[in-house]
């Protein structure tokens, strides 16, 4: 099972009504261009950029070569640490068993810290259903939570809502999740922040489970790490007696080491900052210092069927700073609602139809919501090529083939809606090997040249709505070259 | 067949492509990157990690070790606070000043317990220059993870300069991953507003550090003897 958002149209059709949404707009363009600068600056700083960012890919790139190696030397390490790890092939296996130890504590409620793992399996609506009630603690999860909304980007989920928004959004709904918002609460950030602040604190002290994903896990050591800003983190990370961490598969590095790396470009590359407020670092249990259980649940849910796509695998590398997000064009306009997914922006356009497959009108649709400037790979942090995977997905999309599903080979079928491309193509193809046929048909076009539609009709009118037709000279080129030699002749 | 059994057979056969041979990890990683950035010397590094804590809105504050106490004190004085958490280990002379009631840090405190709490003085295991981070971990005077989280105000005495690193890679040699690590690079702050920094959240809203020790050509000069200066809000 994975988590598509119910009803949800094709990409162009969703884009499409974001754009005629103005406020969202003015929020997206306002937030984006301000973490654009930041993070320029922040990454300027620091002169070896280009080798963290040689290194961080390769570290990635080496584990995922050998995931089931350090995949088991974590469970080892975990182990021995305290810790107990489960392993859950799909987010309905990850849901029942992470509702099966919340139930075991005897607790109805469990506080979070944001987790893209947690939101990809729906597991506050598992854990609805199963009368444990989830509070999301992270700040911008919170304004989701009580707006009833969905989340439109990685690192801050809330970044389509402004701060007059999340005033009304905090004033109409903190009293009926706990403490009220103040009297006369007014939309300045700091208020805002202060509000949250005095509504979760009451969770926070009561919480005896707390649930997490993780950020990094260290095969060698079995350290799990959360890097966060709020202080959130640390407060469901270390006052409940029972910690949960659902983290997905690909977030285990080899050794302790590693994190030099990513510690120096994970902050810069997401809130452009030189480090972010607060980082945890933990290894199974300590006596007397946090929770006295701790479960580690890794999760597949697609990611091993991503693995098997060689080209595609290196969207596995990713570390979640939506870096790529911030500097992209298309999302910046068409916003994170549009990608029909917890991971929207070009890392959502290639993670999600490898994590879903291609079946559905939105996963066949986001390889294309991209104009493959390539700015996202610029800026990533693990050097992941996003427009190199748009395009396979485009070629699987298309042309089908072969392909991995739930751990199973499977041939996809051409897609149906690329029949007159595919048609086309087929045509090119017979124009192209035909060098006679090709010469007869410049010779027409050219003398048809004045007749030269602006527009195609049929099926072909798709792609001239964005594209203009090409001139058509009034000689072929071969001509041209045999009656001129190349252009020495020119003249006579 | 266990989730587990069919998670990493999946894996395996993901992986089918990859050679028996495959480039291993000490090879496969390159390590040219810097294991710190720029040349400083012992007193150039401790004055970055002022800037750049300052630079986040901690609040940095100069003494020799024997003014701790009176500086301590009066830290505690002006933030008016009653009560002050004293984890295990701390240098009990550090407090000997002071007025607030200290609370030892135990193991059966409960939340509420330290929510009522205003202020808690810890040291720390490492300070890291480029990034403005203080790392704690758990060892002496430090305490567990939640009293340096649940009081407002958080007074934090870095020994200079034999605790400050340049860089992270610096830190992580100096750190053990078996012990509870808390990273702390200025006050609670979030960015879910509008992608702008605000200080001020969950964590302590007020992060005071103090650098104990001689620094004798930065900081110190030109001001009096036994005058801790303050830099930063």
């Amino acid at each position: 099972m994975n988590e598509t958002f119910v009803g949800m149209p094709a990409f162009p059709e969703a884009a499409q009504k974001a754009l005629g949404n103005g406020t969202l707009r003015g929020n997206l363009r306002h937030a984006t261009h301000t973490i654009r600068a930041k993070r320029a600056a922040a990454v300027a700083e620091v002169s070896d950029w280009a080798e963290l960012r040689e290194a961080g890919s390769r570290i990635k790139e080496h584990t995922l070569r050998h995931l089931d190696r350090y995949l088991e030397q974590l469970e080892e390490s975990v182990t021995a640490a305290g810790g107990t790890v489960h392993w859950a092939a799909d987010a309905a296996e990850a849901n029942r068993i992470v509702t099966r130890l919340v139930k075991e504590t005897g607790e109805s409620e469990v506080v979070k810290v944001k987790s893209m793992a947690t939101q990809e399996i729906g597991l506050n609506e598992a854990l609805e259903a199963a009368g444990i009630r989830a509070y999301e603690t992270d700040l911008a999860e919170l304004i989701v939570q009580l707006g009833e909304d969905r989340p439109s980007h990685i690192l801050v989920p809330a970044i389509h809502r402004n701060r007059a928004e999340i005033r009304d959004i905090f004033r109409t709904a903190m009293a009926g999740w706990g403490r009220p918002a103040p009297e006369g609460l007014s939309d300045s950030p700091a208020e805002l922040a202060e509000a949250a602040r005095l509504h979760l604190r009451e969770k926070f002290l009561r919480a005896r489970v707390g649930v997490s994903g993780a950020n990094f896990m260290v095969a060698e050591t079995g350290t799990m790490v959360v890097v966060e800003s709020e202080g959130n983190g640390r407060m469901c990370l270390t006052l409940p007696e029972t910690l949960i961490s659902v983290a997905g598969l690909e977030k285990v590095v080899p050794t302790w080491r590693d994190l030099e790396v990513f510690l120096q470009t994970l902050p810069r590359s997401s809130t452009a900052e030189r480090m972010n407020p607060y980082t945890s670092m933990w290894t199974g249990t300590t006596d007397g210092d946090g929770p006295r259980a701790f479960h580690l649940v890794l999760l597949d849910n697609g990611r091993t069927d991503t693995l098997a796509d060689e080209v595609g695998r290196q969207a596995l590398r990713c570390i979640r700073c939506s870096a790529c997000l911030n500097v992209c064009p298309v999302y910046e306009r068409a916003g994170g609602h549009a990608y029909g997914s917890v991971y929207p922006g070009p890392i959502g356009a290639i993670l999600s139809p490898q994590l879903r497959g291609t079946a559905s009108e939105i996963d066949a649709s986001l390889p294309y919501a991209s104009s493959l400037c390539g700015a996202c790979y610029e800026v990533c942090p693990v050097a992941i090529d996003i427009p190199e995977v748009l395009v396979r997905l485009r070629e699987r999309v298309v042309e089908g083939g072969p392909a991995v599903r739930e751990g199973n080979r499977v041939v996809l079928r051409p897609a149906r809606g690329h029949a007159a491309e595919r048609a086309a193509m087929r045509a090119a193809r017979w124009i192209f090997t035909h060098p006679d046929a090709l010469r007869t048909g410049q010779r027409l076009a050219s003398r048809a040249r004045r007749l030269r539609p602006r527009t195609l009709p049929g099926p072909g009118a798709a792609w001239t709505r964005t594209r203009d037709l090409p001139e058509v000279p009034a000689e072929p080129f071969r001509d041209w070259w045999e009656r001129t030699r190349g252009g020495k002749e020119e003249t006579k | 067949m266990s989730d587990r059994e069919r998670v990493l057979g999946r894996v395996r056969r993901a992986l089918a492509d990859v050679p028996e041979d495959d480039t291993p990890y000490d090879r496969a990683i390159p390590r040219s990157y810097a294991r710190e950035h720029g040349v400083r010397s012992a007193e150039e590094t401790v004055e970055l990690l002022a800037e750049n804590l300052a630079d986040y809105r901690a609040v940095v504050h100069r003494c020799a070790e024997a003014e701790l106490p009176v500086l301590i004190a009066r830290l505690l004085a002006a933030r008016g606070a009653k009560s002050v958490l004293v984890p295990d280990g701390l240098p009990s002379a550090w407090l000997a000043n002071a007025d607030p009631v200290p609370v030892p840090d135990r193991a059966e405190s409960t939340p509420y317990e330290l929510d009522a709490v205003d202020s808690v003085v810890t040291g720390c295991a490492v300070a890291v220059a480029e990034t403005g981070t203080l790392v704690l971990d758990g060892g002496p005077g430090q305490g567990r993870r939640r009293i340096t989280l649940v009081p407002d105000h958080h007074i934090c005495v870095v020994r200079v300069p034999e605790q400050v690193v340049a860089s992270v890679p610096q830190a992580l040699e100096r750190l053990s991953p078996t012990r509870p690590l808390t990273w702390i690079s200025g006050p609670s702050a979030t960015s879910d507003i509008e992608l702008n920094r605000v200080e001020g959240v969950h964590g302590p809203r007020t992060l005071e550090v103090v650098f104990a020790g001689v620094i004798p050509s930065v900081g110190g000069a030109g001001r009096p003897e036994g005058t801790p200066a303050s830099v930063g809000e």
